[in-house]
């Protein structure tokens, strides 16, 4: 018996199709985390403030805490777990591991899936950078080698 | 937090009905909403999701401009027909992420940023009618120095609804009576004794649209904040001029930060236009300021961005 509490919801997460029910008051966050298992997304502020939790809704950069899951059905999903392997990392993920550009590592995940929607928009300077990535904060100050990460990607 | 239940409208027709409902609250990008939920300031019974109703469209005809109130703040910047001030506005408003979430009609309806309101717990007449006003005699950096009330001192604080004022745009709103138009100054209301109360809209009315007409001329948002970046503005200021022959002809100035709604600076405005100096402009902008214990050098503030943004917009008019 379906639970009627709860919302069907079709979703194409990281590629992959899911049919999957949802309290009517899971977040995305709340749904990656908790009931799909995908803890690389981040929990920092649950309010917006952080950056943490971004991931991509239909290649767009969104907050995951702001995100009632029912209102994203049909829409198609990237994590942190859907844009590289270990083997086999994205361009972003080496840049970012070759400019040390993290201490923790916890809002890491965010300032990648965020770093590669400001890829996309193909930067012109760092100032647009830093702009553009103002939504992501690292607490251990890692900002200047995340800069640096996202500039040599973009070719700058 | 509280439970609530999740219905999503299917036309704007279903929309008026669930939105009717008591304890029922809309949904668009849900950033403000699902904040202060959290926080346990608005416990909706209903959450009625309209982010899928065809009120998304951004078109211009004959100048005149109109953004649905769904379209996403990110489209509305990223659009060729929409005005520099409102591109201007929103690329200053929040961050990236969120302006890829948050709607027109969202933003012109979140609510202040007044710590007593977003605690639950602490004394707020507008979160709970009656409780007193925390910041009145409390923490007041942030509140205005125009338009307040012993009951409410809190700003308004959308950046877009500054670029619109100052664009004397309207606001298109879908009620179960029909439709009917409101400026800005008209949308939102004075605090006086019922603060509880931002806008003046019935429960269960939409917002349909947001109407732009055409402004020939200069334009610019000055946006002052405690960080470069992603932060609310402490005081804000959108200018336009149309200048002919080396004089003004049309001076729109609103300011933000400092009152419950887009501050209009009509005196200053008419001076403009009267040939006033931009200094001069700046004094009368500031004139009825009503500070209180922590705000009072948000008046300087807003006479020095005043004075800037039309240096800006203006050259040495
Ligand atoms: C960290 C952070 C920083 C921010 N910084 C800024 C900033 O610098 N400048 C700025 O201007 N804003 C800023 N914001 C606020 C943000 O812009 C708003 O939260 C957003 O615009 C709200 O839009 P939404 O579509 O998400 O609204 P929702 O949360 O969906 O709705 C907000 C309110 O409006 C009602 N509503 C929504 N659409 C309609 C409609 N069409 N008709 C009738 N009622 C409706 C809802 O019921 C709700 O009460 C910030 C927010 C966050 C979280
Ligand atoms: S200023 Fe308004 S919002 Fe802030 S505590 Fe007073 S009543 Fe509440
Ligand atoms: S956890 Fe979502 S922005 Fe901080
Ligand atoms: S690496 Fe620690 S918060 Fe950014």
């Amino acid at each position: 018996m379906p639970d009627p509490g709860r919302i069907a919801l079709a979703l194409t997460l990281n590629g992959a199709a899911r049919a999957l029910t949802v309290a009517p008051t899971d977040t995305l966050l709340d749904l990656i985390r908790d009931q799909l298992g995908l803890t690389g997304t981040k929990k920092g502020c649950d309010m917006g403030a952080c950056g943490a939790c971004t991931i991509l809704a239909d290649g767009r950069r969104i907050k995951a805490c702001l995100a009632l899951a029912a209102s994203y059905d049909g829409a198609a999903i990237t994590t942190i777990e859907g844009i590289g392997a270990l083997e086999a990392p994205h361009p972003l993920q080496e840049a970012f591991a070759r400019h040390d550009a993290l201490q923790c590592g916890y809002c890491t995940p965010g300032q990648i899936m965020s770093g590669l929607a400001v890829l996309d928009e193909h930067p012109a300077d760092l100032e647009t950078i830093r702009e553009a990535m103002s939504g992501n904060l690292c607490r251990c100050g890692a900002h200047p080698n995340i800069v640096a990460a996202i500039a040599e990607v973009a070719g700058l | 937090m509280s439970d609530f239940q999740y219905a999503r409208a299917g036309d704007v027709a279903e929309a008026l009905r669930l939105g009717a409902a008591p304890g029922a609250a809309f949904l668009a990008g849900g950033t403000d909403l699902l904040q202060l939920w959290k926080a346990g300031v608005q416990s909706p019974g209903q959450v009625i999701d309209i982010s899928r109703l065809p009120l998304k469209d951004i078109t211009a005809a004959d100048g005149v401009l109109t953004l649905g109130a769904l379209a996403r703040l990110a489209e509305v910047a990223a659009h060729p027909a929409v005005h520099p001030l409102i591109v201007e506005a929103i690329a200053a408003s929040a961050s990236g992420q969120i302006r890829n979430m948050a709607t027109v009609g969202g933003n012109l309806l979140q609510r202040t940023r007044c710590v007593y309101f977003r605690s639950h717990d602490l004394a707020c007449n507008k979160r709970s009618p009656g409780s007193g006003c925390g910041a009145l005699a409390g923490e007041n950096r942030q509140a205005a120095l125009f338009g307040t009330s012993q009951a409410c001192v809190a700003t308004h604080p959308s950046d877009l609804a500054v670029a619109l004022a100052a664009l004397d745009a309207e606001v298109e709103i879908i009620g179960p009576g029909g439709t009917r138009r409101l400026g800005l100054d008209e949308l939102y209301r004075l605090p006086g004794d019922t603060p509880e109360q931002d806008a003046n809209l019935a429960p269960g009315e939409l917002i349909a649209s947001v109407i732009v007409p055409a402004f020939a001329g200069r334009s610019t948002y000055l946006k002052v904040r405690d960080r470069a970046s992603f932060e609310f503005a402490v005081v804000s200021v959108a200018a336009a001029l149309r200048v002919e022959d080396g004089r003004i002809v049309q001076a729109r100035l609103a300011a933000g930060g400092v009152a419950p709604r887009p501050w209009r600076l009509r005196a200053a405005e008419a001076a403009l236009t009267n040939g006033a100096s931009f200094a001069e402009a700046g004094a009368l902008a500031i004139e009825g300021a009503q500070p209180l214990a922590d705000n009072g050098f948000k008046i300087e503030l807003l006479r020095r961005a005043v004075v800037r943004a039309l240096e800006t917009v203006g050259g040495a008019a």
